[in-house]
């Protein structure tokens, strides 16, 4: 939990998005370490589902080449393990219900535990199904993140009212992509989270520019961004690395000028 | 707290952008489901433009054929647009209506529902977008230029194995980028709560029927009740109403491809686990690590890795119960049907023909079936001559 907490503690912070297994997952291992050298207050790795609904085109592929490279919810299990023995950033899976329930909900996050995962994102999880999930986040230490979205509207506070870690705010209608423009009134949709509880809001979907990035932070406590970087992995494939580590660091040095 | 669940199955299991989306579908449904005016116009339109009631005809020939069984056949096949899909429909798509959606979307498999909800929407003066697999699009061709003929356009969903569930997949995402407009018209009794529910509710008039014309006919109730499971509509449709009378039996029967000792099949009761998918919690055909398997029927709109929730649960409680019929097996009742009663169904209705073939010799002259014929089957022609390995030059 503690791992969670520090996230926010100091500076706005950097959250960036990976398929774990896209292009296999010894990239993705040193992908992790890369980025939070770069600056990367707390990594976020996506365990690839077959029919990912809430993707864009961008995340729905990364699924697909981690599936046929072989990416299983094992596996990935060891490579966070390897990973822990170098390196203590903060780590969220993100993945959708039916990973989760099929391995068993308790079983999955004692290992969720075991390994050093901080927090969890269930993005066809909503508030009125948590307890699918949520008794085994406790039972375990594991911090089950919530998400709100711009038609939320009277959804926020009872939401916020019971949120942990941070509120995951949803910047846009529509699934995750890169885009232009983001017309919500992200301000307000914060300002509704605080009004009920003073807990980190962190803004994702849609943003890939450091301007975005930085625009967000005015109200944001951080910027979430995956889309934008999982497209540099499907670019350069096993040479990612570097190209994220830059992007990583640009991206951190914008909200933290 | 979680809603509309069927014992532990169904639910919500969406993203939060579509939480009020479904909330408000669920209090529109709630009150015009018990608004006098609304239901006046559904029920003129089932009579006056669908055609209903359905006919329940008694198949004398087949009946004296298998020597068994006396058959009867629900015709939701003589349905204005083919199919029992447009009964629910014009259900939703006048709930939409009166909800001030102006623009319709749905997922189509074999291309019925898709038909009918261009049919809806063209009637009803919507905007209509119909999502469909593209390898579905290839199989279905003559529907995808059915529904462009009614005005909807049709997205081919290139996305996973281009079938069924990834129409599903691509149409609530585009549900999830567009709620204040659009209403999504699911099209069978599967999905987040509220839609297994209205989906079923608009469906119940073909069992309603059955049990009044039965009556009518026979003077008694049938002693089994036989569908084809796809979702589940037709088949939730046909059961409901006699769920409390336990002497009917009620058979769903799934798509079992190439044998469901093959990994070709779409058997989602014989070979599934439970699971959570597509906003509902039911049985699934998946993986050890909860990846949804790619299924495989002769039948687009059988050819789906998921059961409605409501199935799911009178599974659960014993009863209902679901046999798998293979492609060999629905196309040898294709045939059967048209040479012994001149009748071409659909070839998902065909499962239950075939089904019903093995089961009523095996049951008294004196006992009665139901086969519920959801759809005809001219759309399937042209693959039933390929399988066949005629080459037709349409
Ligand atoms: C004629 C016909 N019957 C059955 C089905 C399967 O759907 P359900 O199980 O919801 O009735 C379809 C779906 O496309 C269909 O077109």
């Amino acid at each position: 939990m503690s791992r969670i907490s520090d996230v926010f503690k100091n500076n706005k912070a950097f959250i960036p998005f990976v398929t774990a297994g896209d292009p296999n997952l010894a990239v993705t291992e040193q992908l992790v370490l890369a980025m939070a050298e770069a600056g990367a207050d707390l990594i976020e790795l996506g365990i690839p589902f077959s029919d990912p609904v809430a993707e864009g085109i961008v995340i729905q592929k990364a699924d697909e080449r981690a599936l046929a490279a072989g990416a299983t919810t094992d596996k990935i299990f060891e490579m966070v393990r390897r990973i822990r023995t170098r390196c203590q950033v903060p780590l969220a899976f993100m993945t959708y219900a039916n990973p989760i329930f099929v391995y068993g909900a308790d079983r999955f996050l004692a290992n969720c535990r075991q390994c050093g995962i901080d927090a969890l994102i269930v993005p066809d999880l909503p508030f009125e199904e948590k307890g699918e999930i949520l008794p085994f986040c406790e039972k375990h230490g594991v911090t089950l993140i919530s998400l709100i979205a711009p038609s939320s509207r009277e959804r926020i506070r009872r939401i916020a009212e019971e949120a942990q870690g941070f509120v995951y705010c949803v910047s846009s209608m529509g699934v995750t992509g890169v885009r232009k423009e983001i017309t919500t009134d992200i301000g307000q949709m914060i300002a509704l989270v605080k009004g009920v509880q003073d807990i980190p809001c962190a803004v994702g979907f849609g943003i890939s520019t450091p301007d975005q990035a930085k625009k967000m932070t005015q109200s944001a406590d951080g910027v979430i961004v995956g889309s934008a970087i999982v497209k540099l992995v499907e670019q350069y494939g096993e040479n990612c690395v570097g190209p994220v580590r830059d992007y990583v660091r640009e991206m951190k040095q914008a909200i933290t000028s | 707290m979680s809603k509309g669940r069927f014992g532990v199955h169904g639910g919500q299991f969406i993203p939060e952008t579509l939480m009020n989306a479904v909330t408000e579908l669920e209090k529109a449904y709630d009150h015009y489901s018990k608004d006098a005016d609304f239901c006046r116009e559904l029920d003129g339109l089932l009579k006056n433009y669908a055609g209903r009631p359905s006919l329940l005809y008694f198949a004398e020939k087949m009946t004296r054929d298998l020597n068994g069984a006396k058959i009867y056949l629900k015709r939701e096949d003589l349905n204005h647009t083919g199919s029992h899909k447009i009964n629910n429909v014009l259900g939703q798509v006048l709930l939409a209506k009166r909800m001030g959606k102006t623009r319709v979307i749905a997922e189509t498999g074999a291309g019925q529902h898709g038909v009918a909800t261009a049919t809806a929407a063209a009637l009803m003066g919507m905007d209509c977008d119909i999502y469909m697999g593209h390898e579905d699009t290839q199989r279905q061709a003559l529907n995808v230029y059915r529904m462009e003929l009614l005005g909807a356009k049709v997205h081919p969903v290139t996305s996973g194995t281009q079938t069924l569930k990834d129409a599903v997949n691509e149409t609530l995402r585009e549900w999830t980028s567009r709620i204040e407009d659009t209403h999504y018209v699911l099209g069978s009794v599967m999905g987040p709560h509220p839609f297994p529910t209205i989906v079923r509710d608009f469906q119940r008039v073909i069992g309603k029927e059955v049990r009044s014309q039965m009556l009518e006919a026979e003077g008694r109730l049938p002693d089994a009740l036989i569908a084809c499971v796809g979702g589940g509509s037709n088949a939730m449709g046909l059961f409901y109403d006699f769920i409390q009378d336990e002497s009917v039996a009620l058979i769903g029967c799934e798509a079992a491809g190439r044998g469901i000792d093959t990994p070709e099949h779409a058997a989602t009761i014989a070979k599934g686990t439970p699971g959570i998918f597509h906003g509902m919690k039911s049985y699934f055909c998946q993986d050890e690590y909860g990846q949804i398997a790619p299924v495989y029927s002769i039948s687009a709109g059988l050819d789906y890795p998921g059961i409605g929730p409501e199935h799911a649960h009178l599974f659960d409680i014993g009863r209902t119960r679901y046999v798998p019929v293979t492609d060999d097996e629905a196309v040898a009742a294709f045939e059967y049907l048209a040479r012994t009663e001149g009748i071409i169904p659909a070839i998902e209705s065909a499962h239950a023909v075939a089904y019903a073939r093995k089961l009523a010799p095996t049951m008294g002259k004196d006992q009665i079936m139901v086969i519920n014929l959801s759809g005809r089957g001219d759309k399937d022609v042209a693959a039933i001559a390929r399988y066949r390995g005629v080459d037709l030059h349409e």
